[in-house]
């Protein structure tokens, strides 16, 4: 049994995990992996006091200090939360876990294209994270879905290892920097495809072609591939939790929606960070949203200890 | 230990004592930095067990990366009496992998 269960260890979750874990209530934080967006970030530019850091350093760093602070990290992926008596219950593939409150804190996932053979086929020539994958694709054809910031970056990235970089945008305008468009469309290897969309991805055991119809002419055709990166932004993730939106209040965009102190609409559960209905997706927005809700979260278990809550309003906890 | 295309079949290909398990990383990899320590940990635990786990770097090492087709990473692959038994990819509990291996010594 645990005070806090802090679902996500990123910069919301593990921001909130050195708050609850200095108030010495007992937290675990349940994370598919640390750092989430932060650790597929190369520079980080405007995270207060580091100038400039390379993300999973930052993301480390956070790991660390929740770590310190007395929080216990686990790698796993939620699947599933209920309410159990007075708190909740939250499982994962192999364990259940329980507590008084739950902290929100699992962020954002990159969106899929959902066409057949993308799951299937994932880790084997599809995939999410140019910068993560891209060099194990040298000398190799690769292609880059999607027509804003991210794909040109990908495919900017991409162009200097690949052999041949193919970009299937929707249209025929893109939603980028013209500077960065100039760039790619200035690269030898690259050829931009407009109007291309993915019908479906081949292969057995790894990646072999994509099918692709053009949503002009509606005429298809086939191409040989050993990689493609799919960069078309980033969506909410509230529906693969189970229960989850019986128990909170979801937006009409899918994100978890909270008031000025972290909480939802369940007694007991808080929310921080990108998976909330918050309009500016930052990591020093995350970290503060963590604090936030962690506080919050102090104040709600003391008073349903019956404690006075005296200082629960500061972060004044002992030093351990 | 680091594993590379020289070493590879010697170290774990030939292996036939238990299992051995791969990390394949890069320099470049925020996951991986955070699965590696976790590898050096569970290798300081299992020292004494007849099991062998060890870390190849996919951009020093390719060929090796590209024969058992890692095209993402940190993946982590168990090799049995040098046949590949279990492919796991993204970053991985110590725990998980523990248990995974003690299960195949015996
Ligand atoms: C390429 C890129 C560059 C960026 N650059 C910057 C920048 O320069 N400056 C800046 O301030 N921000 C930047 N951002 C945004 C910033 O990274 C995010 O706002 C921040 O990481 C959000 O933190 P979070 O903790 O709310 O969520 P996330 O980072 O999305 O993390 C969510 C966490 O939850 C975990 N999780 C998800 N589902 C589950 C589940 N079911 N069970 C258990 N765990 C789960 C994930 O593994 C992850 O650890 C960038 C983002 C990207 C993608």
């Amino acid at each position: 049994m645990y005070d806090v269960i802090i679902i996500g260890g990123a910069c919301a979750g593990l921001s909130a995990g050195i708050y609850t874990g200095r108030r010495e209530l007992k937290t675990i934080i349940l994370s598919k992996d640390v750092g989430g967006q932060l650790a597929i970030t190369t520079e980080v530019e405007n995270f207060p006091g580091t100038l400039s850091i390379k993300g999973p350093e930052l993301a480390m760093k956070f790991k660390e200090h929740a770590e310190k602070s007395g929080a216990e990290i686990k790698f796993a992926e939620v699947t599933e939360i209920q309410k159990k008596g007075s708190g909740y219950l939250v499982k994962t593939k192999d364990d259940e876990f329980e507590s008084e409150v739950v902290i929100l804190a699992f962020g954002l996932k990159q969106r899929q294209i959902g066409v057949p053979g993308e799951k299937e086929l994932t880790g084997k020539g599809v995939a999410y994270c140019a910068t993560c994958d891209g060099p194990l694709f040298r000398g190799k054809r690769v292609a880059v879905v999607g027509g804003g910031n991210s794909a040109f970056d990908a495919v900017e990235y991409l162009a200097g290892l690949a052999e041949k970089v193919y970009m299937f945008a929707r249209r025929d305008v893109y939603r980028a920097e013209d500077v960065l468009i100039e760039s790619v469309k200035a690269k030898e290897n690259v050829e931009i495809m407009d109007f291309t969309e993915v019908e479906e991805f081949v292969g057995s055991n790894k990646l072999e072609k994509v099918k692709l119809v053009n949503n002009q002419t509606q005429e298809k055709s086939e191409l040989e591939l050993d990689g493609v990166f799919i960069e078309i932004g980033w969506e909410s993730q509230v529906g693969r939790i189970k229960g989850l939106s019986d128990l909170v209040e979801v937006s009409e965009r899918g994100f978890v929606v909270v008031d000025n102190e972290g909480k939802t609409k369940a007694d007991g559960i808080f929310a921080a960070g990108d998976v909330t209905d918050t309009p500016f997706k930052q990591a020093v927005i995350s970290a503060g949203d963590g604090a936030k809700a962690a506080m919050s979260a102090a104040v709600y278990i003391a008073r349903k200890k019956g404690k006075e809550i005296g200082d629960v309003f500061s972060d004044r906890a002992k030093k351990r | 230990m680091e594993l590379n295309d020289n070493n590879f079949e010697a170290e774990v290909l030939k292996y036939e004592e238990g299992p051995v398990l791969v990390d394949f990383h890069a320099p470049w990899c925020g996951p991986c930095q955070m699965q590696g320590p976790i590898i050096d940990e569970l290798a300081g635990e299992l020292k004494d067990k007849p099991v062998k786990i060890g870390k190849l770097n996919v951009d020093e090492s390719n060929q090796t990366a590209q024969k058992y087709g890692v095209m993402s990473i940190p993946t982590l692959i168990i090799f049995v009496k040098g046949e590949p038994k279990e492919t796991l990819s993204g970053l991985q509990n110590k725990d998980v992998l523990k248990e995974k291996l003690e299960a195949l010594m015996k």
